[in-house]
């Protein structure tokens, strides 16, 4: 059982009468040769370590090794409950998730790339979340990761998820997506609508440019986690509530990959284009990289 | 990418921040450990171009020392790779180098072993936490391998690739890929195959018995 794209998984799905996650497993067991057991066990180890790379996140305010990221999710954190914010704490929360891996990553902590180590705060997030607030049990969220990890494949075997070659909505991109559609089918949606919103996902910041600055996984990386949530709370909603994605999976993965081709180099974590190439992050870049033994000669 | 497994999707498991930078270095670091029988007592790194500018923000450096000492891109110690070293004392350091036309993500790892034998590996980290070995002490190479592998060190002659293949053939390892690189005919030559199934490190002290003109025989766990 194998599947190249949505709508070959979305045949295989209503031929074998199976949900994405089955499908997935499926191929996964065909290809690795390994058992269901080992499998699982892995996925198990695999969210085990992304759950504690949020708690190491928000245990400390350490600065990050560029010194760029200094707490920000732990602060958020501790500040939920103080009724000063628009969006609902346990939104907020969630941001704080993805936000304190990023701190984590940035600390030479220990993360999952998922699918990257620039874009791995999304799906922890909200994996945790919703294992919180639906008291899911592991089963439930092995059928998640095996989801968000179908749609990931599709993206991987179409297009680039390297915000080096494709920007930004590569990465950002891609974890929404594969975030979005887990959501889905946690709450009990169909496959059609776990890939209606991996569409939405990039629908809502196609064009978004990789732009670090002084090219390091810290700012906007960071920030862009904690809206990778919230757009990946959006398109579940919507896709649950059947809104359908008039363009269909595969032309919006097509769309994103031309996009990201036609990017200019600059925009593609160069650092030499958008924020990065800002006389602040520039002054930023110079400070850090100025001064270092390598350049001492030591 | 048809290949791909679930946990190439989400994953790897790994030190952040950076698969290229970090993760890879860390990678090119125990593939030159493993490429050394004795004890390392001094390592000397040559960063280039990307490696070398943004080295500190990624903890390039410390992901290479930490796989100088054999740890694996997953592992906590990396971050505390430079005080480890100071402590084994095992000496290092890095510098800037300049190449045309090389790879971003580049860097020469130079080994130095207790008994005064030199290993020089060098290699590219090309994304996503996979890396090529570009050369093996001074001989060309084109590497990419994410399998166990066996490395022979040997003089190029006739005959001796049908011995090496045989002796896998008769301990039923299955030989996935193969690449062979010399310096010149007759010369040193390095041959890695890719091996499917585990194996014991054993058979590097077996092969190097059995088979004449082979120098030295590494094994790559490539965990």
């Amino acid at each position: 059982m194998n599947f190249f794209s949505g709508k070959q998984l979305l045949d295989l799905c209503k031929e074998h009468e199976l949900e994405i996650w089955q499908v997935m497993l499926n191929r996964e067991l065909e290809a690795s040769g390994r058992t269901e057991k080992e499998i699982f066990a892995d996925i198990e180890h695999s969210l085990e370590v992304m759950f504690h790379s949020i708690d190491q996140g928000l245990a400390t305010y350490d600065r990050s090794l560029g010194g760029l990221l200094t707490g920000q999710s732990k602060k958020l954190y501790e500040e939920l409950g103080e009724e000063k914010f628009y969006l609902p704490d346990r939104t907020l929360k969630v941001v704080a998730y993805a936000m304190a891996v990023m701190e984590c990553n940035a600390r030479m902590g220990v993360i999952v790339a998922a699918p990257t180590a620039g874009s791995s705060g999304i799906l922890p997030a909200v994996l945790k979340d919703a294992k919180e607030t639906m008291n899911l049990d592991t089963q439930k969220l092995i059928e998640a990761f095996l989801t968000a990890g179908a749609v990931g494949l599709i993206v991987m075997q179409n297009a680039s998820v390297s915000g080096a070659q494709g920007g930004c909505q590569a990465e950002i991109g891609t974890s929404t997506a594969m975030s979005a559609a887990a959501l889905v089918h946690l709450k009990g949606g169909n496959a059609r609508q776990c890939l209606d919103a991996a569409s939405f996902a990039y629908k809502n910041i196609m064009g978004l440019v990789c732009d670090p600055i002084a090219g390091l996984v810290e700012l906007p990386c960071a920030k862009r986690n904690g809206l990778g949530v919230l757009n990946a709370m959006l398109c579940a909603d919507l896709a649950l509530l059947d809104v359908r994605s008039v363009v269909p999976f595969d032309e919006v993965v097509d769309a994103m990959n031309n996009v990201g081709n036609t990017m200019p180099v600059a925009m593609r974590e160069t650092a030499l284009g958008g924020l990065a190439a800002t006389p602040t992050a520039k002054g930023i870049e110079h400070e850090l990289f100025s001064n270092t033994e390598l350049n001492k000669g030591r | 990418m048809s290949n791909n497994s679930l946990f190439d999707v989400i994953g790897p498991i790994m030190v952040g921040p950076s698969s290229s930078h970090t993760a890879g270095a860390a990678k090119l670091g125990r593939l030159a450990r493993q490429l050394v029988h004795g004890d390392i007592v001094e390592v000397r790194f040559t960063l280039y171009d990307s490696f070398a500018r943004t080295y500190r923000g990624h903890g390039t450096g410390k992901a290479l020392l930490g796989g100088v000492m054999g740890y694996d891109l997953d592992s906590e110690e990396l971050k505390h790779a430079e005080t480890i070293a100071t402590f084994r004392g095992l000496k290092f350091s890095f510098e800037e180098g300049h190449k045309d036309g090389i790879h971003p993500n580049s860097v020469d790892i130079h080994l130095t072993e207790d008994n005064g034998k030199k290993t020089s590996l060098s290699g590219s980290s090309i994304g996503g936490g996979n890396v090529v070995i570009t050369s093996i002490n001074g001989i060309e190479t084109r590497l990419q391998t994410n399998l166990p592998a066996i490395v022979t060190h040997h003089r190029d002659r006739v005959g001796i690739l049908a011995e090496i293949t045989k002796f896998l053939a008769e301990k039923k390892l299955n030989i996935a890929g193969m690449n062979l690189y010399r310096s010149a005919v007759g010369k040193d030559a390095y041959m890695v195959v890719e091996i499917d199934q585990a194996f014991d490190d054993a058979i590097s002290q077996e092969l190097r018995d059995l088979i004449d003109d082979i120098m030295d025989v590494f094994v790559i766990e490539n965990r």
